[in-house]
């Protein structure tokens, strides 16, 4: 292959999964790792390295854009990056201690029992009749915004904050033991238990593992294993992607936004257990 | 039909909204522009500015370098500065790289700002402790 078409091939890659990503909150690892990996032979380090690229792309690029049209709840966001970073310096710390292939395995389940809880949600815009905790209303967490595709304000109340916390802990705690998975875990703590409605779970994802991401990128650049001519496609065709995302995700229900978003919670789980169960994690 | 051309109940974008989505945009705009410089200058010289790469063939550029010691492509912050000054190609688009990590501490601690000017101690508090880990793991390398 020409480097001009492996160029070529991997920024219409990431424009896809930039695409996916700025859609459901998450980084596009799922499909930027198992792509330079396995379709591009490219070693794992470097694929890795790429990913941690294409989350910090896939946040900023998606989040200017959820940040200015108001559906990001940043105070959420930036409450909930307290969990996200320090779950993911503990994982960091803990990575060669723990046994990260059982992990996996276990994670991966959890996920798939979220998927069940999703599938039986799957019709719904917006959730109703949630009453907002003392806690949330303290913290300021509940909020509103124009959702295009209903043509209405929708107005919302957070609750189970600490389980949310909890969970974005794990969230945290996953990226930086696995490296993968980190935006799922996100949406689901603040969509199934915190009941934000799922676009505001997913544009705040989105907001939020940019820092989650940039914590860890420090590491891997001065290791190396950022490579220029892999990091180059990946950001060019996240950035590109995400304009076409963000556009997608105000017309789309919320509904519709929860079942693509189903498919990509059990492909995770399921990819999540393979890795544990044959290896190839660090 | 966009968000702000229907009467709008809910107050309108705050100022911090309008900042943090302005930093955002521009970062990833400019990381973007240093990236596609940098890709281009590599396309156009064939070289990565880093001799021990041969540029031609695809093989040589997806090679794990790493453990093969340093000097493919720089790993520090002033190698890359000094290299994308230098005009190597592999140091311009490690410089966007930079860029684009930076994008998201920018934002951090522009949110401590205006929540200070809010005189929301709560907040102030909460951002700031993002913005003390997030700089403390890029620092150490711990995360």
């Amino acid at each position: 292959m020409e480097p001009l078409t492996f160029f070529l091939s991997v920024f219409g890659a990431s424009a896809a999964a930039g695409l996916l990503g700025a859609l459901l909150g998450l980084g596009g690892g799922i499909i930027i790792v198992p792509m330079l990996s396995l379709l591009f032979g490219v070693n794992f380090h470097y694929a890795i390295g790429a990913s941690i690229v294409s989350v910090i792309a896939t946040s900023s690029g998606a989040a200017a854009t959820y940040v200015r049209d108001r559906i990001t709840n940043l105070r959420l966001g930036m409450f909930l990056e307290v969990a996200t970073t320090t779950g993911a310096v503990v994982g960091a710390l803990v990575a060669g201690l723990l046994p990260g292939r059982v992990l996996s395995v276990i994670f991966g389940v959890v996920l798939l029992h979220s998927a069940w809880t999703l599938f039986r949600s799957r019709h719904e815009d917006v959730p109703t009749g949630v009453e907002g905790s003392p806690l949330a209303t303290r913290l300021r967490l509940h909020g509103a915004y124009v959702d295009p595709a209903l043509g209405r304000v929708v107005k919302y109340q957070i609750t189970r904050v600490p389980q949310g916390f909890g969970m974005m802990w794990l969230a945290g705690l996953i990226s930086g033991l696995l490296g993968i998975g980190s935006g799922v875990f996100k949406v689901i703590a603040m969509d199934l238990l915190m009941r934000a409605p799922i676009k505001v779970s997913t544009t705040t994802s989105n907001f939020m593992i940019g820092v989650t991401a940039a914590a860890s990128a420090g590491i891997y650049f001065t290791r190396g294993d950022i490579s220029p001519f892999i990091a180059a496609p990946v950001a060019l065709g996240i950035l590109a992607g995400t304009i076409a995302g963000t556009h997608l995700l105000l017309r789309m229900r919320g509904a519709a936004v929860r079942k693509v978003f189903l498919v990509v919670l059990m492909v995770t789980a399921l990819q999540m257990i393979l890795q544990g169960i044959r290896g190839g994690i660090r | 039909m966009r968000p702000e051309d229907r009467t709008d109940p809910i107050p309108s974008i705050t100022r911090m909204e309008l900042a943090i989505s302005v930093v955002l945009r521009w970062g990833v705009m400019l990381s973007g522009l240093v990236i596609l410089i940098g890709i281009l200058a590599f396309a156009l010289t064939h070289t990565t500015g880093y001799a021990q790469v041969p540029a031609h063939h695809l093989r040589d550029l997806l090679a794990y370098h790493q453990s093969r010691g340093p000097g493919y492509f720089p790993t520090a912050v002033h190698e890359v500065l000094a290299g994308a000054l230098a005009g190597k190609p592999y140091a311009i688009i490690a410089f966007g790289v930079i860029l684009l990590i930076a994008t998201p501490v920018v934002r951090v601690a522009m949110s401590v700002l205006f929540f200070l000017a809010q005189r929301d101690r709560l907040y102030v508090a909460i951002t700031l402790f993002v913005l003390a880990v997030l700089l403390a793991s890029l620092f150490t390398g711990v995360g």
